[in-house]
C-alpha cells in the first residue's frame, strides 16, 4: 500500500461516462438514417418526453428492487390508480381545464397530480404492509402476491368506474406545438420533459446530498450492514415504497394526459417497458434508470419510424444488447 | 473485572443446521477476547448471533446486564456495539467520507476522532472522496474498522480482520487494534492469524462444532504448544 502525505491533493472520484454518452451517440447516429432534421428533432423530443414519463414511473420500482430485493409485479396498479384519481379532480373542473389560460389549467392539474400521488402513496403503504411484508425474501411468493394485487386493483377500478375508456383531454394551453423553423415540438412533451428532469434532479439531490439518501444508497448495496450500523431499514423501505408508488401515480396522470384517455389496464403496455428500464439501468440505480428510460423511448420512437415491423421487439433487442455489454445493467449497484 | 458481554446456553439454527450448540462465554470489560477455532466451528455465527443478524433459537445474551437476544440488529447497534464483518461490507458505491458519515450515527463526524483514525490509516484521508469500491482489500478493511470506531462503542465485534491481507498491512492493523485496546475498548475478535491473536488477545475462547472447548488466558495458550495442537490442530510457532 502506498501511503501519501495528508497534504497531497485528494483524488477526484472517477465517473463512468459510457452509459451517459450512449443515448447521445444513438441520437447522433440517427441523424443520417432519418434524413430530415425536422423529423429527427421531433422524434428526439418525443423520445425525451416519453423517456421522462417512463423514468418517473420506474424510479420507485428500481429503488424497491435494489433496496429490499422485492419483485413488485403490481407496480402498474399505482399508475392506473393515479390516473383514475386525477379524473376525480379534472372532471368536475372541466371548465378550468378547457379555459384558455395556462394558470387556470395548472391550478387544476397541480392539485389533481398531488391528490393522485397522495392516494397512490397511501395505497403503497397498504400494499407493503398487507401483501409484501409477509413474503420478504421469497421471490416466487412476491410475484404471486403482487400479480394478484394488480388483478384485484384492476378489477376494482373496473367495478368503480366501469369498463369504458374515460377520456382525459389535455388542457387547452398544453395543446398544440412550439414551432421553431420547420420543427414542431408538442407543448405537453416539453412540460413532461421539465417535470421528468425536475423529478430526476430532486431524487439525485436527496440521494447524494442528504443522510437519508446515503442510507438508501447504502441499503440498496447491503441492507444488513445498514442495520448493523443502527438504522431501521424496514422503515426506510416503507418510505421508499410509498414514494415510488406516489411517483408511479404521478407518471400515471402524465401518461393518461399524453394518451388523453384512462382505462383500468392502461399500465399493461407500460409494465414491460418499466421492467426493461429497471433491468438495463441496473437494479437500484437512479442514474441507470434515467438513461435506460431515455434509451427505451428512443428505440421505440426511432425504431417505429425507421423499421415499424421491428417496433414490437426493439426494446427486447435493446435489453439483450445492453446486458451483453454490461450483464448487471448500465450502472451496477447491487451484487444481484 | 466485570463481564460486558455474556452468552449462556445459546443455540442458533440456520435453516435445518444446528450451528451453535449451547455456547457459554463471557467477554470482560476493557479486554480483548480472542475467538479461535477451525473453519466451520461457529465463530462467525457467534458474532452474528450477538449482533442479532441471526436470531438465537434459545439461550440468553446480555450486554452490560441488559438482555439483548430478542432485540433487532439496529437496537443492538444503538446500545453501543460496533460490528466489522468478515466480508468488510463497505458500501462500495459511497465514498470513504460517506461511509464514515453513515457510521457516525449520533451526529456529525468528530474531527479529533477522525485525526486519530487517520493516524493509523492515512490512506483513508488520501482517498476521502474516492468510492470505497475502488479501494484495495487492505484499505477496505481499514475503512471497515474505522467505521466501527468513528464513534465510541462499548463493544467491538471484529471478524477475521487480517484475512487475505499482505503482511505489512496485517502489522498496521495489529498496531491499530492495539491502540484501540489501549483506549480501553472491549473487543471480541475472531482471528485465524495466530500471530495476531497472540499479539492482541488477553483471553481466548476456542470453539469446535458449535461449542466452546477451551477458555483461558491467551498467554497461557500461546506458551502451551501441545494444547494448541490438540485444540486447533496447529501450533502458534508454525504460524509466525
Amino acid at each position: 500500500m502506498t501511503e501519501l502525505a495528508a497534504t497531497d491533493p485528494l483524488p477526484k472520484p472517477k465517473r463512468d461516462l459510457a452509459p451517459i454518452l450512449l443515448p447521445v451517440a444513438l441520437a447522433l447516429l440517427m441523424i443520417p438514417l432519418i434524413g430530415s432534421p425536422s423529423s429527427w428533432l421531433t422524434l428526439t423530443a418525443a423520445s425525451l418526453a416519453m423517456g421522462m414519463m417512463i423514468f418517473i414511473m420506474a424510479s420507485g420500482l428500481t429503488l424497491v428492487f435494489g433496496l429490499m430485493d422485492v419483485l413488485n409485479f403490481g407496480h402498474g396498479a399505482f399508475i392506473a390508480v393515479g390516473a383514475y384519481i386525477a379524473t376525480l379532480v379534472l372532471a368536475p373542473f372541466a371548465a378550468s381545464v378547457q379555459a384558455d389560460s395556462l394558470w387556470m389549467n395548472l391550478a387544476v392539474l397541480g392539485p389533481a397530480a398531488l391528490l393522485s400521488m397522495a392516494v397512490s402513496g397511501a395505497l403503497g403503504l397498504v400494499v407493503e404492509r398487507v401483501l409484501i411484508l409477509p413474503v420478504y425474501g421469497q421471490h416466487l411468493k412476491q410475484i404471486l402476491m403482487t400479480t394478484g394485487g394488480l388483478i384485484v386493483a384492476e378489477q376494482t377500478l373496473y367495478a368503480l368506474w366501469g369498463p369504458q375508456i374515460i377520456p382525459m383531454p389535455l388542457p387547452t394551453s398544453l395543446r398544440g406545438s412550439f414551432i421553431i423553423g420547420d420543427v414542431a415540438i408538442a407543448k405537453y412533451r416539453v412540460l413532461a420533459m421539465l417535470i421528468g428532469l425536475a423529478v430526476f434532479i430532486a431524487i439525485q439531490l436527496v440521494l447524494n446530498r442528504t443522510k437519508l439518501g446515503l442510507l438508501i444508497r447504502a441499503g440498496v448495496e447491503n441492507r444488513e450492514m445498514v442495520e448493523a450500523l443502527g438504522y431501521r431499514i424496514r422503515r426506510l423501505f416503507l418510505g421508499v415504497f410509498m414514494t415510488g408508488s406516489a411517483l408511479a401515480g404521478l407518471g400515471g396522470v402524465m401518461w393518461a394526459l399524453y394518451r388523453e384517455q384512462v382505462h383500468a389496464s392502461m399500465s399493461d403496455e407500460l409494465t414491460v417497458l418499466i421492467f426493461i428500464v429497471v433491468i438495463i439501468g441496473g437494479l437500484g440505480s437512479i442514474g441507470g434508470c434515467f438513461i435506460g428510460a431515455i434509451l427505451v423511448a428512443m428505440v421505440a420512437n426511432y425504431g417505429g419510424f425507421l423499421v415499424p415491423k421491428l417496433a414490437l421487439v426493439s426494446n427486447i433487442l435493446l435489453m439483450v444488447a445492453i446486458l451483453m455489454w454490461r450483464p448487471r445493467g448500465l450502472y451496477a449497484v447491487t451484487s444481484r | 473485572m466485570s463481564d460486558l458481554l455474556k452468552l449462556s446456553g445459546v443455540h442458533t439454527h440456520i435453516g435445518r443446521y444446528h450451528i451453535l450448540q449451547g455456547i457459554d462465554l463471557a467477554v470482560p470489560q476493557g479486554q480483548v477476547t480472542m475467538l479461535l477455532g477451525r473453519n466451520g466451528a461457529g465463530k462467525t455465527t457467534t458474532l452474528r448471533t450477538v449482533m442479532g443478524l441471526w436470531q438465537a433459537s434459545s439461550g440468553e445474551i446480555s450486554l452490560a446486564g441488559k438482555r439483548i437476544e430478542s432485540l433487532a440488529t439496529p437496537d443492538i447497534a444503538k446500545l453501543g456495539v460496533g460490528y466489522v464483518p468478515e466480508s468488510m461490507a463497505v458500501f462500495s458505491d459511497l465514498t470513504v467520507r460517506e461511509n464514515l458519515v453513515l457510521a457516525a450515527r449520533d451526529g456529525p463526524l468528530d474531527d479529533a476522532q477522525l485525526d486519530w483514525i487517520f493516524g493509523f490509516f492515512p490512506a483513508l484521508r488520501r482517498f476521502w472522496l474516492s468510492r470505497a469500491g475502488s479501494l484495495s482489500g487492505g484499505q477496505k478493511q481499514m475503512l471497515s474498522i474505522a467505521r466501527a470506531i468513528v464513534e465510541p462503542r462499548k463493544l467491538l465485534l471484529i471478524d477475521e480482520p487480517t484475512k487475505g491481507l499482505a503482511p505489512a498491512i496485517v502489522m498496521a492493523l495489529i498496531e491499530c487494534l492495539k491502540e484501540i485496546k489501549r483506549k480501553g475498548a472491549t473487543i471480541l475478535l475472531v482471528e485465524q492469524n495466530f500471530f495476531a491473536a497472540r499479539e492482541l488477545g488477553d483471553n481466548v475462547l476456542v470453539m469446535d462444532n458449535g461449542t466452546i472447548v477451551h477458555r483461558g488466558e491467551m498467554a497461557a495458550l500461546a506458551a502451551d504448544v501441545p494444547l494448541q495442537e490438540r485444540l486447533l490442530g496447529l501450533s502458534l510457532e508454525t504460524h509466525q
